[in-house]
């Protein structure tokens, strides 16, 4: 599978990366190595394996249903460039 | 042309936990902003979900309600999005896997069948914060209290046919996971949300026509509006020679329509993948088992055993089990001793009335059942008539005591002595000569006069009944 130029774009916007024209060639060489080497491991007969959802042959381990976390508001906004009675403020979403 | 309309239904319930999914933040309503977002909430570095049990469970008993399969391995994905209150950039949810596989459950239609409508999946996921676009000087404002709070997401098949079946469906699924307990079903604080997928065919194709999915829907009145509004928006579009064009679109109660939210470059492009912070969930025999023995008598199970056991009709048991808290109380009220058929009766018109005229709850009812029960007895063994009770209701309802004493208080009981009736009446005849020998002539209507003559004479305490069968002796004879 090859990428092209609007494939790399694309992808950069969705993860909301600002690429530099410059490298954009760069990116769908290596983008489009990384999805021959996945092709290649498509090559193999999977058939007969269930697949992996984790590395891990764990079970999720469960919590109780408890109240544990005190109100930090405070020192969680610390690191906030902007808020106001307690809100987060952001540029101007609407939809 | 004859259009058939199709309807899928996403309800997101937000789960009656006290702590959200994957953190010890609490979920409670109406706390001040952002003071229930904890650092795993906000997606701090380094922090590390761990899912709750409570959410869990009541994913299972919401499963083995709809007769479900129960994935006894469930995996975590990640939903790839950027918007203000997500602040992970992801939302935790589940894709492959979800917890919760196919089922069904059925619905009431108008004429009192049934029709039974497909469940696809229900997946357990975190709920985003809220977004205030009020004025922060050119900036929103982020709540972030909702994030994280578990979400049951229920999808359906496209089953429906009608907006009716729509609504009589969502209705279906609040009713069950309020009975369950998994979900309080407040709509106005945003526990239960329904989106729904509408599209049109021409009636007989068989391909599905292109959809729109409707948001913001929050009470089942708009329920209703939206979707006849975009019923009618396809119709007008197809007709007028255009296209549907798939895409979200918001429901603006105030304006009684639906507009465009998302525009198409920025179609959907999730980018799922398994979460890496979280392990596949797998569900023991154990677990499962203990789940079917902590479910509660359901909706439709209810109305059977009352339709068995109280000889109630179809629909009365269907409306004394529309809620568990309605069915608790005609249950006492029977319990107490009062006649079936006749609590339900009562529970529907006249206590029902009542508290909607006052605004209140049933489970603020100044009407204790076992105060009704007593009131049903009265009348059932004839110490006051039916007409006297409403009254006798009303002093209740004003806490002036149980009916025993409201009875005695106001001297309300049944005059049923025939001896006495009968001189009443006699009274009655011989004041009014004129009305007697008009009846005697054949103006049967005028039994009426005398029947309300001698309740007048009683203030409406002669047993009526028995005022009838003397009247008409008398007259006639």
């Amino acid at each position: 599978m090859s990428l092209d130029k609007s494939d790399v774009e694309k992808i950069a916007h969705l993860a909301r990366m600002a690429l530099d024209e410059s490298h954009i060639e760069a990116y769908v060489v290596d983008l489009g190595n990384i999805l021959n080497l996945v092709e290649q491991l498509e090559a193999a007969d999977t058939d007969a394996i269930e697949p992996m959802f984790h590395p891990l042959h764990m079970a999720q381990r469960l919590r109780g249903d408890e109240v544990s976390e005190a109100d930090c508001r405070e020192a969680n906004q610390q690191v906030a460039p902007k808020v106001e009675n307690g809100l987060y403020l952001v540029p101007k979403v609407i939809e | 042309m004859q259009w058939e309309t199709v309807i899928g239904l996403e309800i997101h319930t937000q789960l009656a936990t006290r702590s959200k999914i994957f953190s010890g933040a609490s979920t409670a309503y109406g706390a001040d902003a952002n003071t229930q977002a904890c650092i795993i909430d906000l997606g701090f570095p380094g922090v590390l979900p761990v899912l709750n049990e409570t959410a869990v469970d009541m994913a299972l008993k919401f499963g083995i309600a709809v007769d479900a399969e129960i994935a006894s391995r469930s995996v975590f994905a990640r939903k790839n999005y950027f918007y203000p209150d997500l602040p992970k950039g992801y939302q935790i949810s589940q894709f492959e896997l979800p917890i919760v596989g196919k089922g069904s459950i059925g619905i009431d239609l108008e004429d009192g069948s049934q029709k039974v409508i497909g469940i696809t999946r229900a997946h357990l996921e975190e709920d985003a914060g809220k977004s205030l676009h009020e004025d922060f000087h050119g900036m929103s404002g982020i709540d972030l209290n909702r994030t994280g709070t578990p979400l049951l997401e229920i999808v359906s098949e496209p089953d429906m046919r009608s907006i009716k079946e729509a609504v009589a469906y969502a209705r279906k699924i609040h009713q069950l996971v309020v009975y369950l307990g998994i979900c309080d079903g407040n709509m106005q604080e945003g526990s239960f949300r329904v989106d729904a997928n509408i599209s049109i065919r021409p009636l007989g194709q068989e391909a599905f026509g292109t959809r729109t999915e409707l948001k913001n829907i929050n009470s089942f009145r708009f329920m209703e509006r939206a979707l006849n509004y975009e019923l009618e928006r396809q119709i007008d579009l197809l007709e007028g020679g255009g296209e549907v064009v798939q895409e979200t679109r918001l429901y603006d109660a105030d304006r009684d329509e639906t507009r465009s939210m998302r525009s198409k470059e920025e179609a959907n492009d999730y980018r799922y993948f398994p979460d890496p912070d979280l392990l596949p969930v797998e569900i023991s025999e154990e677990r499962l088992q203990r789940a079917r023995q902590a479910m509660p008598e359901l909706p439709d199970q209810k109305r059977r055993r009352f339709e068995a056991d109280y000889s109630l009709s179809p629909a009365d048991a269907l409306t004394m089990t529309q809620s568990r808290a309605l069915a608790d109380y005609f249950e006492q009220v029977v319990a107490s001793g009062a006649d079936a058929k006749m609590t339900a009766n009562w529970v529907t018109v006249e206590l029902a009335g009542a508290l909607n005229k006052a605004g209140l709850d049933l489970s603020q009812s100044p009407v204790s059942p076992e105060q009704l029960g007593g009131l049903l007895q009265r009348i059932a063994d004839n110490t006051i008539s039916g007409k006297l009770a409403k009254q006798v209701f009303e002093a209740i309802w004003n806490g002036e005591g149980d009916a025993d004493s409201v009875i005695e208080a106001k001297g309300l009981k049944q005059i049923t002595d025939s001896g006495e009736i009968e001189k009443i009446i006699d009274e009655v005849i011989a004041a009014n000569p004129k009305q007697v020998e008009q009846f005697r002539a054949g103006k049967d209507k005028l039994l009426g006069f005398f029947v309300g003559q001698v309740m007048k004479q009683t203030q409406g305490k002669a047993n009526p009944g028995q005022v009838n069968k003397i009247l008409v002796a008398k007259l006639k004879g």
